[in-house]
C-alpha cells in the first residue's frame, strides 16, 4: 500500500510564512489562556506586560521564563490553567531534590501528544503493518504511555513490554515479529549483549528494522555501533516531560538533526548565563513555549538541554527546523582549567576504539599540579593481550584523540571489562567530581 | 616446540590476582609457573598450567579478559651459563626477546619466552637441536 511520507502532510510541509502565522495565532491564544493561572498573572504584573503586548513572534522575548523550580514551588497544581474536572491525566517526574514536578493534560492535550509522537514514528517509516515494541518504563515515566498512544495512533500493533527482563524482551521481539523498537540507548546495547549471550542473531532471527532511541544523551558513534550490532536504522528521539514527553523533536530519515514541531512550540536558543537569545547555529540552552496546550501551558520553559538549531532546510521537505544532537544538560557541563567539556565529547572519542567497551567513568580531582581528569575505561570483552606495548600504545592513542577533542590531556586508565558495571535500570553515572572548590 | 600460555590483564590493585587464582582453583587447574609483568597501574599475569584450553574457557566464562598465546619452551641443563648459551644463539640470529622467564622442573631449567621473529626462532631451535618440552611433560 502506498502511503504519504508525512503523517500530517499539510502541517509538516506548510510554507514558513504560514507556519509563523499559525504560531503567532496560537501564541497569542496561549498567553491569554495563561491568565487563568495566578502564577502567570503575578509574573505578568511584575514585568508590567499584558497579553495584548504580544503582537509578533519576536515578542515572545518579552515573556517571563519558567523554570523547573517554578514547577516545584507551585506543586502540584499551581500552573493549571483549566479546572481540575477538565484534566484527564497527570504525569510527574521524580523529585530527587524537593518536590517532584507535575504536568497536567486535558483530553485534547493527550490527543495532540499522541499526534506528535505518531508524526515522529511515521517520519522514520513506521506504518500500520508494523509491530511496535516499547521497552520504556510505563507509569509516571512519559516514554511509556507517550509512545504507546503515538504508536496506536499510527495504527501499529503495539506491545507494551515496558522496561527490564531482557530475555523476555528478546522473546517478544522474535515471537511477535517486532519491526520497530523503542529503547533508551544503553538498554539497546544491553539487549544486543543478551542476544549475543543467547546465540540470537538480530539480522537472522528478528525482523527489527527501526529503533527509536532517546532519553539519554548519546553520540553519533554510539548510534552507529547500535545500528551495526542490531542491523537496524536508529533514530534519535528528544522529549522532555514538562513539554509532554517524547514527540517534541525527532530525526527524519536523513538522520541529520531532529525536527522540532513548531506548530506545538516556539523554539529559542539562549545563552544560559546572559539569557540573551542566540542566532541559529549557535550552541546554547533550549527554551520552549508550548502553543497548543490547554491544561498547563508553559511560557519560555528553560529545558537546561544544550543544543543548537541547524540552519538551512532539510531535504525531507518538512518545514520544521532541526535541533542538533543534544549535547547534554547545562548541568552536566564540566569546567576544567577554564575549558568547557561535555561527557558526550569524551564518549564519542572513546567509542572510536574497538578495543574499548562502552562504559567509562570520568573523575575530577584536585592534585598538587592542579585539577586533573582521569578517565577509567573498560576494555572490550573480547580484547585481551599478552603484549604491554599494545596496551601502552592504546592508552597513548586514546589520550591523543581525547586531547584533540577536549583540549586538555586526561589520564587514561584502562580497566578490565566488568569493573564499571552499569545496572539495567538506572542511567549510568559518568562523572565523579572530587575537586576541592575554594 | 611451543606451549600455551594464558595472559590476563589485571589492574595493579589489591585483590585482582586472587580473583583469577580462585577461578582456577575452582576449575581444578594446576599452576606450573606464573609471572607478572607490571607497570604502576597495570599488570599482565602470565600462566603456564595444566589444561590451558579448558582453563582459558573457564576464565572467559567467569568474565576474565584472557588471551591464549603460544610461547616457546626449552629445557636446559641446571648449570651456570646454560641460559646464556641459548640466548646467545638467538641474539646472533638477530632475534629479539619480547620477554623471558625461567623455572626449575625436575632439576631441569625451563626457559619460556616470546620473540619478535617466531619463524626464525623455530628454525634456530631446530637447526641447533635445542631440547624443547611439551605441555604434557610440563604437567606430569
Amino acid at each position: 500500500m502506498e502511503y504519504s511520507p508525512y503523517y500530517n502532510p499539510e502541517l509538516e510541509t506548510m510554507p514558513r510564512k504560514e507556519l509563523e502565522r499559525l504560531q503567532l495565532e496560537r501564541l497569542q491564544h496561549t498567553v491569554r489562556h495563561c491568565m487563568n493561572a495566578e502564577f502567570y498573572r503575578k509574573k505578568f504584573a511584575e514585568l508590567g506586560i499584558t497579553p495584548d503586548d504580544i503582537k509578533s513572534l519576536d515578542d515572545v522575548r518579552r515573556l517571563p521564563f519558567t523554570t523547573k523550580e517554578d514547577l516545584r514551588e507551585n506543586y502540584p497544581f499551581g500552573l493549571a490553567c483549566v479546572p481540575m474536572r477538565d484534566c484527564t491525566r497527570l504525569h510527574s517526574s521524580s523529585g530527587t531534590t524537593g518536590n517532584p514536578t507535575v504536568v497536567l493534560h486535558t483530553k485534547k492535550d493527550l490527543d495532540e501528544w499522541a499526534t506528535a509522537v505518531a508524526r515522529c514514528l511515521w517520519m522514520v517509516g513506521s506504518r500500520p503493518e508494523d509491530v511496535f515494541q516499547n521497552s520504556a518504563g510505563y507509569g509516571m515515566f512519559t516514554a511509556g504511555l507517550g509512545f504507546q498512544y503515538g504508536a496506536e495512533a499510527v495504527g501499529m500493533l503495539t506491545v507494551p513490554a515496558a522496561a527490564g527482563n531482557t530475555t523476555r524482551q528478546i522473546k517478544f521481539i522474535r515471537d511477535f515479529g517486532t519491526t520497530v523498537l523503542h529503547a533508551i540507548p544503553s538498554y539497546a546495547s544491553r539487549i544486543y549483549e543478551v542476544m549475543r549471550e543467547e546465540g540470537v542473531d538480530p539480522r537472522r532471527d528478528t525482523k527489527l528494522r527501526v529503533l527509536c532511541i532517546g532519553a539519554e544523551p548519546h553520540s553519533e558513534e554510539q548510534r552507529q555501533r547500535i545500528e551495526e550490532n542490531l542491523g537496524v536504522k536508529a533514530y534519535n528521539s528528544y522529549g522532555i516531560s514538562e513539554m509532554m514527553g517524547p514527540g517534541v523533536a525527532f530525526e527524519c530519515p536523513q538522520q541529520n538533526g531532529l525536527h522540532i514541531w513548531e506548530d506545538y512550540f516556539i523554539v529559542e536558543i539562549i545563552d544560559p548565563v546572559t539569557l540573551e537569545p542566540l542566532p541559529d547555529g549557535e550552541l546554547g540552552e533550549l527554551v520552549l513555549t508550548t502553543i497548543n496546550r490547554e491544561a498547563m501551558p508553559l511560557l519560555r520553559y528553560r529545558t537546561r538541554d544544550l543544543t543548537r538549531i541547524l540552519p538551512g532546510e532539510c531535504s525531507c521537505g518538512r518545514c520544521h527546523r532541526r535541533l542538533a544532537r543534544l549535547q547534554g544538560r547545562s548541568d552536566d557541563m564540566i569546567i576544567l582549567k577554564g575549558v568547557n567539556i561535555f561527557p558526550i565529547q569524551i564518549e564519542k572519542t572513546l567509542l572510536k576504539f574497538r578495543e574499548l567497551a562502552t562504559d567509562y567513568l570520568i573523575t575530577l580531582e584536585t592534585k598538587e599540579e592542579g585539577d586533573t581528569m582521569t578517565i577509567d575505561v573498560e576494555l572490550a570483552a573480547d580484547f585481551s593481550t599478552d603484549d604491554f606495548k599494545a596496551l601502552l600504545a592504546l592508552e597513548k592513542n586514546v589520550t591523543r584523540l581525547l586531547k584533540d577533542e577536549i583540549l586538555i590531556t586526561p589520564k587514561i586508565h584502562l580497566v578490565p571489562k566488568g569493573t564499571l558495571t552499569v545496572s539495567d535500570e538506572k542511567k549510568a553515572v559518568r562523572v565523579k567530581d572530587l575537586r576541592k572548590l575554594f | 616446540m611451543t606451549i600455551h600460555q594464558l595472559s590476563i590483564f589485571l589492574e595493579n590493585t589489591t585483590g585482582t590476582l586472587i580473583q583469577v587464582l580462585r577461578h582456577l582453583k575452582e576449575a581444578k587447574v594446576q599452576l606450573v609457573s606464573t609471572t607478572i609483568a607490571d607497570t604502576a597501574e597495570y599488570g599482565i599475569l602470565r600462566i603456564i598450567c595444566s589444561e590451558p584450553l579448558r582453563a582459558c574457557e573457564e576464565l572467559k566464562k567467569a568474565g576474565v579478559a584472557v588471551a591464549l598465546s603460544d610461547v616457546f619452551a626449552l629445557q636446559i641443563d641446571n648449570n651456570p651459563g646454560a641460559a646464556a648459551d641459548v640466548v646467545e644463539l638467538f641474539s646472533r640470529a638477530g632475534i629479539g626477546l619480547t620477554y623471558i622467564y625461567t623455572f626449575l622442573l625436575r632439576n631441569k631449567g625451563i626457559l619460556v619466552f616470546r620473540t619478535d621473529k617466531p619463524e626464525l626462532t623455530a628454525k634456530t631451535i631446530e637447526d641447533n637441536h635445542l631440547p624443547t618440552i611439551s605441555e604434557e611433560e610440563l604437567t606430569v
